[in-house]
């Protein structure tokens, strides 16, 4: 039992150092050279454009199934006229992120994981270092620039949706006018709040990508450690998200409030 | 010369005027409780053929991810054109590598790029080399394989053989001295693996390419071992190579870890060591 703990101890304080490793190495790769500009914007493309649409689906009908809930409650205060305000409040701050967050996790970190996984055991990392190619500054450098800076972009579009949903459903289903749920729309937001639904995703969409390269490329074991390493990172990636949205927000709270 | 022990096996001695390209002295190497290699030496002289032979699981493709810096070594060390790489950072490992060539198992060809550009990968993105240069490269070495009028196709689109010729291309795009082979042939019906030890012979001795080929395909080691490639006007012609050529051939016996043997082809197949004579039979 005690060399049971031991060896799991072991093997999760390994895990810590190799992922804060690869973040160092990462972090030293985007700022020297070489750098692999044409990957950089081949991820741009993957991670940004490839996740638009389950981004805008996902924003769109968040903030219409957010109209229909909150509608009811809040007619039973006779405030039905605010659920703009409610919408915008709840999207910036905290569902658009998170959501998009959680998108991102399921679709960019499990795909990021299956490629460099396959990588890892059909020996094309190993190929590529012999070919003189540092697989962190050619794989894990453009997905970190990518995640870092698409998950911001592709989480104003999920608000963006999310309020556009919500007064879809707030003036044909609820019955409010337009101008009254756009007024309100705008009421219900405050600068803090903008930055406080700006600077979540900037981490979230960093958590996402390092965690995918990092499950990635210590995969193991054939074509079943490549299934593996993709749950892994799903799971991870959407724990980080959830935890990461917690912790910053503690901390923007404190900052900003 | 021939060493039949059961232990470590002497370092070879190589002519004065030759300075070996490899030198692998009393390497070891363990992960956990097992040990994949122990007090492991041998050398590699300019343009000679190394061959090692043994069993799954006896160290074989170990050896050559060290020679390539992809690990280190617990002990010993390692030289590659004379210098020492198992002390070595992974950016000069990056420009030892330049002079190093592998081709791997499986072929390890990059999915997502095509044949053509599989081939170009190391001057395209780790040389200055003009664009124009490199498709001429390309084509030569394609042309090499006999596989020009794949360059546009994917990875996917090769049989097992087409991977394992362009894995070749690829590795020897760059010019490398070296070439190290990891069980290249495995896995390929017998026509297309004499194709392919073909291409060995040929780099070896049109190209001048040291090399170390691991394997456990006995006819394609002895096939390379004895065999030479001979210029002609209209090409070249694979031909039995002379006792002389034939003593550039070394095999090197891996068993669990250590080298019981290391000689010529007839050395090998006089052998009278029971494990050896169980190995060929």
């Amino acid at each position: 039992m005690v060399e049971l703990v031991d060896a799991w101890l072991k093997g999760a304080v390994l895990e810590v150092q190799e992922y804060v490793r690869l973040q160092v190495h990462a972090i030293r790769g985007v700022f020297s050279r070489p750098f692999y500009f044409r990957d950089v914007v081949e991820q741009f493309e993957q991670i940004g454009v490839g996740s638009l649409t389950v981004v805008l689906l996902t924003g769109f009908f968040t903030g219409a199934v957010l109209a229909l809930q909150t509608g009811i409650t809040l007619d039973q205060f006779g405030a039905r006229p605010f659920v703009g305000r409610l919408l915008s409040a709840s999207m910036v701050k905290e569902l658009g992120p998170v959501l998009t967050g959680l998108m991102l996790a399921g679709r960019i970190g499990s795909g990021i994981a299956a490629e460099l996984g396959s990588m890892v055991v059909t020996d094309q990392i190993n190929a590529l270092r012999a070919l003189g190619t540092d697989p962190i500054r050619k794989l894990v450098v453009p997905r970190v620039l990518a995640g870092f800076f698409m998950a911001p972009v592709l989480t104003i579009i999920a608000n963006t949706m999310g309020i556009l949903g919500g007064w879809i459903i707030a003036v044909f289903q609820l019955r409010v006018a337009s101008s009254v749920y756009w007024t309100s729309v705008v009421d219900g937001l405050y600068l803090d709040d903008a930055w406080m639904g700006l600077i979540k995703p900037f981490c979230l969409g960093y958590f996402i990508v390092t965690i995918g390269c990092h499950v990635g490329l210590r995969t193991s074991g054939g074509t079943q450690g490549v299934g593996r390493a993709t749950t892994n990172a799903v799971v991870a990636a959407s724990v980080a998200v959830i935890a990461a949205d917690f912790f910053v927000t503690r901390l923007l709270i404190t900052l900003l409030y | 010369m021939s060493v039949e022990t059961s232990g470590t096996a002497t370092l070879a001695k190589p002519d004065a005027q030759e300075q070996p390209v490899i030198v692998v002295d009393n390497v070891s190497l363990a992960f956990d409780e097992k040990v994949v290699l122990k007090d492991v030496s041998f050398t590699l002289l300019p343009g000679h053929t190394k061959v090692i032979l043994g069993a799954s699981g006896s160290g074989k493709s170990t050896i050559l991810k060290l020679i390539l810096g992809l690990w280190k070594p617990d002990g010993g060390t390692i030289t590659v054109n004379g210098q020492r790489i198992d002390t070595m950072n992974e950016l000069q490992l990056m420009e030892m590598r330049a002079d190093v060539g592998m081709v791997f198992q499986e072929g390890a060809l990059f999915d997502s790029l095509t044949v053509g550009e599989n081939v170009a990968y190391k001057l395209f993105e780790e040389s200055k080399m003009p664009g124009d240069q490199i498709d001429a490269r390309v084509q030569e070495v394609l042309g090499f394989v006999g596989l020009t009028e794949f360059t546009d196709r994917m990875p996917s689109a090769l049989s097992g053989g087409q991977r394992r010729r362009v894995a070749i291309a690829r590795a020897m795009a760059a010019k490398p001295g070296i070439l190290l082979y990891d069980e290249a042939t495995t896995g390929l019906d017998p026509i297309t693996a004499i194709s392919v030890d073909e291409e060995m012979v040929k780099l070896r001795d049109m190209e001048s390419v040291s090399s170390i080929i691991v394997t456990h395909q006995l006819r394609d080691a002895f096939f390379v071992a004895t065999h030479e490639a001979v210029r002609r006007k209209d090409g070249y012609d694979i031909a039995p190579a002379d006792a002389l050529k034939c003593d550039e051939a070394e095999f090197i016996m891996l068993k669990e870890g250590v080298i019981s043997f290391e000689g010529n082809a007839a050395e090998l197949r006089a052998s009278n060591d029971p494990y050896l004579k169980n190995f060929l039979s």
